[in-house]
């Protein structure tokens, strides 16, 4: 019973550009999320802010499977969130799913939900 | 003995000026209030206020307001007693006490005298005549300025850097000014003949009369003054006559209270005078023989005087190298150390070009400098002291040093002379970033950092203008030793090669895609990183305009979705104005923006258009959208290309205007608009030689003639203000179009990715890109011709794609489907 969570279809892997990244319209506890696409087709799905100054960090320049943020030049290791250093700080990661396509990501359920 | 014994000392200062103050505020800082009950005796009924300023404040660039050190308040918070109006008039020593002219008795445990200087009078007839003034203090200013309003005709006594000083305000309060100096050349003991002469020369051509070889006989006149008469008979008439001969030391009060005076009064190292529990600082001072009438050295002495205050004797004082500037709006006179060679073991190295008004000299002595005079040019005034303080070994440079700092430095791999060991450990490194020499220390110690990346990683000293980059360097090899790695130019962290190296292999082995040069040069990242991928996506552009698909992922953000982005990530939306124009239509289409989507903040911007700040990024297309439906289209104020092409009205309105500065400013925009470069762009076309459009500090800048137009090149405003170097004079708009499509071209071409033409031509040399442009027609109209060919694939607004749905993705939030 620990699946405290709750998947949503967020569309086809094609609507993330290769190397890139889209902020989605649905919040994780008030807070933005976007979905990252890399060059390898990977997807990566994050808490929208860097760590630094909450800079928009899908608006950055994706390289492997790092994000530079566009505001101050952070560079966020897209896997678990973390600063690469000598930063230190992270961004929160969200699970993610790619089934048949589409692309599916987990949030966590308010007030811990049905189980 | 009856009196309540007081927990503070007495220090009574004489004289709240300048020096005095300094000394009281330096006193402050090292917890002098605790200790010392402070009273300061003025002489001025004013407070303290920068003398140095009072001919800012006669030119009119100053008002009295903005000269005041330090207001009222300060001296009630600090609980310092002030007295104004009135002079300490009598020193008892043997009663430590001072008495005021208006017969107050202060006693005193420590006696500051800070009397400072007068003005010296010449020993002829007249002095006493109504209009006759000193330049000195405000009261001073204030007679002049009501002559200024009343008559027409001034006199400067003096060729000094007061006289001057005062000689030019009083023109630009629209007297005629004539100025007699009693030596061959101006300034004398500051420049050496041939500045001396330019000197003169530029100030004669703003219509100062000058009588050199002038020795004043007598200030004519019966009830007030009506002209001067000099030794060789020559007469010259006047209604205000300024005596600006020089200062002596005020040093009647020490005199009579018997402490040792000379030419001032005498002091040691510890800026005690003869009596040890009296101090002086300041111009009423006589340090080893020299007196001082330079403000740094002041601010030496009040440190000095201030830590022995406070009982820290180690704390002495020396003169150091020393500069002076001239403050004459536009006119740039730099001066330190020896002015000629002593002797024949000393070298001078002079570089003159008369036509442009440069001229350049160093005194050299054992290999190392020890005097500079500079005149137009005397941005490398600061770095020559600066090697002159230190003592820095300089022979190494000697064939290039009188080039200045950045031909001296080219090639050598590091700045020479600056000594890091004697930088102080609070002396701020990086300005930008706020970091100390002590903060870096400590980064590179406690994380053992080898490079100067790593440095900035770890620090961000030299990461965000990298103005201080030679100074992070230095203290890096200082610390790490030789073993220091002296990073190469690389493009990146990926690769090693450098920027010229791989433009130079995209054209040579028709490299067409960032994949193509990654694997030629053996990148260590397969994708690249946020460094090399805008470069190289600029690199392919500009090499291969007809074929290279831009990439807008390599883009930082703002030049893929078109709009800056601001701290709270919304955007700014800037439309173009063409040559700084609009009209009706335009300004209600922008107001309508802003009210409909709630623009929070509507701005003028530098560049004369309108900026509309906190549009959120999905309201970009449509707000686009609007505007373009009044003729209103990208700015590109976004963009590493062309920005603005600033005007001034020109000849079509304004009674000075020589040409039709708006118009080529629209004609050169819709040209030039567009365009990718390695850096911002920005152009200005001004009207005449006044230059309203300021185009001297401008990438490319016009400024018309009566016989056509000059253009000028480099210039910079910005943290590093550089001021444009002319490059040639033509006749024609169509030249000055083709100039400014082939200079911008050949800074494509060869300027690197985010490098500004300011940096680049002081990298190549303006000699150099005149080779290019005005030397080689054929090579020009070569470049021009590029220029407009690669304009054909870029000139279209990327706003109107947009607004009619392109990249529609790249605005809109991505919306969720459903639940799994």
């Amino acid at each position: 019973m620990r699946d405290t969570l709750t998947w949503r279809n967020v569309g086809p892997l094609e609507n993330i550009p290769v190397r890139g990244a889209r902020r989605l319209c649905l919040q994780s506890a008030g807070r933005p999320v976007a979905i990252f696409r890399t060059a390898g087709d990977e997807v990566f799905a994050l808490i929208d802010e860097c760590p630094h100054r909450r800079g928009p960090l899908s608006e950055g320049i994706v390289s492997g499977t790092i994000v530079t943020c566009p505001l101050h030049d952070w560079a966020i290791e897209l896997c678990d969130g973390q600063a690469v250093g000598p930063d230190e700080g992270a961004a929160r990661t969200l699970p993610v799913r790619i089934i048949a396509g589409q692309i599916f990501i987990g949030l966590p359920t308010v007030g811990g939900g049905p189980a | 003995m009856g009196q309540p014994s007081r927990p503070l000392e007495d220090l009574v200062v004489v004289g709240n000026g300048m020096a005095g103050m300094r000394t009281i505020e330096e006193l402050l800082k090292l917890g002098g209030g605790r200790r010392y009950r402070i009273h300061v005796f003025g002489a001025e009924p004013h407070v303290n206020y920068n003398r140095i300023l009072l001919s800012s404040v006669l030119a009119g660039d100053k008002s009295l307001a903005d000269i005041v050190i330090n207001p009222r308040a300060w001296y009630e918070e600090n609980g310092i007693t002030l007295i104004t109006g009135d002079p300490v008039s009598r020193i008892d020593r043997q009663a430590r006490t001072i008495t005021s002219a208006s017969g107050r008795v202060v006693s005193y445990h420590r006696l500051l005298i800070a009397t400072g200087s007068r003005p010296l009078a010449p020993p002829i007839p007249g002095l006493e005549l109504p209009g006759v003034s000193a330049f000195r203090d405000i009261a001073d200013v204030d007679k002049m300025l009501a002559a200024a309003r009343e008559h027409r005709r001034a006199v400067v006594i003096g060729g000094g850097l007061l006289g001057l000083e005062a000689a030019w305000g009083l023109k630009q309060r629209g007297m005629s000014v004539a100025l007699v100096h009693l030596m061959p050349n101006l300034m004398e003991r500051q420049l050496d003949e041939a500045a001396g002469q330019l000197l003169q020369r530029d100030l004669d051509r703003r219509g100062i009369a000058f009588f050199t070889n002038g020795q004043t006989e007598e200030i004519l006149g019966r009830e007030r003054v009506e002209g001067v008469l000099l030794a060789d008979g020559r007469e010259i008439p006047a209604d205000l006559v300024v005596l600006a001969i020089g200062i002596r030391p005020n040093i009647d009060l020490a005199r009579q209270a018997g402490l040792e005076v000379n030419r001032g009064i005498v002091v040691m190292d510890d800026l005690r005078t003869s009596d040890p529990g009296i101090f002086a600082v300041g111009e009423c001072v006589e340090h080893r023989g020299q007196v001082f009438g330079l403000v740094a050295p002041l601010w030496d002495q009040a440190k000095v005087c201030a830590a022995q205050l406070t009982g820290d004797e180690r704390a002495l004082f020396s003169t150091r190298a020393l500069s002076t500037s001239l403050k004459i709006t536009g006119i740039d006179v730099f001066s330190a150390g020896a002015l000629t060679a002593a002797d024949a073991g000393d070298d001078e190295i002079t570089l003159r070009d008369d036509s442009r008004g440069r001229y350049k000299k160093i005194v050299l002595r054992d290999g190392k400098l020890v005097g500079a005079v500079l005149y137009g040019d005397v941005s490398d005034g600061p770095w020559y002291l600066q090697l002159m303080q230190a003592q820095s070994d300089v022979s190494g440079l000697r064939d290039r040093l009188v080039f200045g700092r950045a031909f001296a430095e080219a090639g050598t791999g590091k700045p020479p002379g600056i000594d890091i060991a004697a930088l102080a450990e609070d002396a701020q490194i990086c300005g930008c970033n706020g970091i100390a020499k002590s903060t870096i220390v400590a980064a590179i110690k406690a994380k053992g950092l080898t490079t100067l990346d790593e440095v900035r990683a770890h620090t961000k000293a030299s990461a965000s203008c990298g103005q201080c980059t030679g100074l992070v360097q230095a203290l890096l090899a200082h610390e790490v030793g030789v073993g220091a790695e002296v990073p190469a130019a690389a493009l990146c962290g990926c690769t090693r090669a450098g920027h010229d190296e791989i433009r130079q292999a995209i054209r040579a082995r028709g490299l067409k895609t960032m994949a193509e040069v990654r694997a030629a040069f053996a990148w260590s990242k397969p994708d690249g990183c946020h460094k090399c991928r805008p470069a190289l996506n600029y690199y392919l552009l500009c090499a291969w305009p007809e074929d290279y698909a831009d990439d807008p992922q390599s883009r930082f953000v703002n030049e893929r979705v078109h709009a800056n982005i601001q701290k709270d990530g919304t955007y700014s939306v800037v439309p173009r104005m063409w040559g700084g124009l609009t009209n009706p239509a335009e300004l209600r289409a922008i107001a309508d923006v802003a009210e409909r989507f709630h623009v929070p903040t509507v701005k003028v911007t530098g560049g004369q258009r309108l900026d509309l700040l906190g549009v959120r990024k999905e309201d970009l297309p449509a707000v686009w959208g609007d505007l373009n439906k009044a003729g209103l289209v990208s700015g590109h104020a976004y963009a590493k290309g062309l920005r603005t092409v600033k005007t001034c009205v020109g000849s079509e309105w304004c009674r000075f205007g020589t040409q039709d500065s708006t118009g080529l400013g629209v004609k050169l925009e819709k040209m030039c608009w567009g365009a990718w470069t390695p850096h911002k762009v920005k152009l200005a076309v001004s009207g005449c030689p006044r230059n309203c459009a300021e185009a001297t500090i401008k990438d490319l800048g016009i400024v018309c003639v009566e016989a056509g137009y000059d253009i000028v090149v480099g210039g910079n405003g910005g943290m590093d203000v550089r001021v444009s170097d002319p490059l040639v004079r033509v006749a024609g708009e169509a030249a000055v179009l083709e100039y400014t499509g082939a200079f911008l071209q050949l800074y494509r071409e060869e300027g690197r990715y985010l490098e500004r033409t300011a940096p680049w031509i002081a990298r190549v040399g303006i000699d150099y890109v005149k080779r290019r442009l005005v030397e080689d027609a054929d090579g020009r109209r070569a470049l021009h011709a590029r220029f407009l060919h690669a304009q054909t694939f870029v000139q279209s607004d990327p706003w109107a794609a947009r607004a009619a749905g392109s990249a529609a993705q790249a605005f809109a939030p991505l919306p969720a489907l459903a639940e799994a």
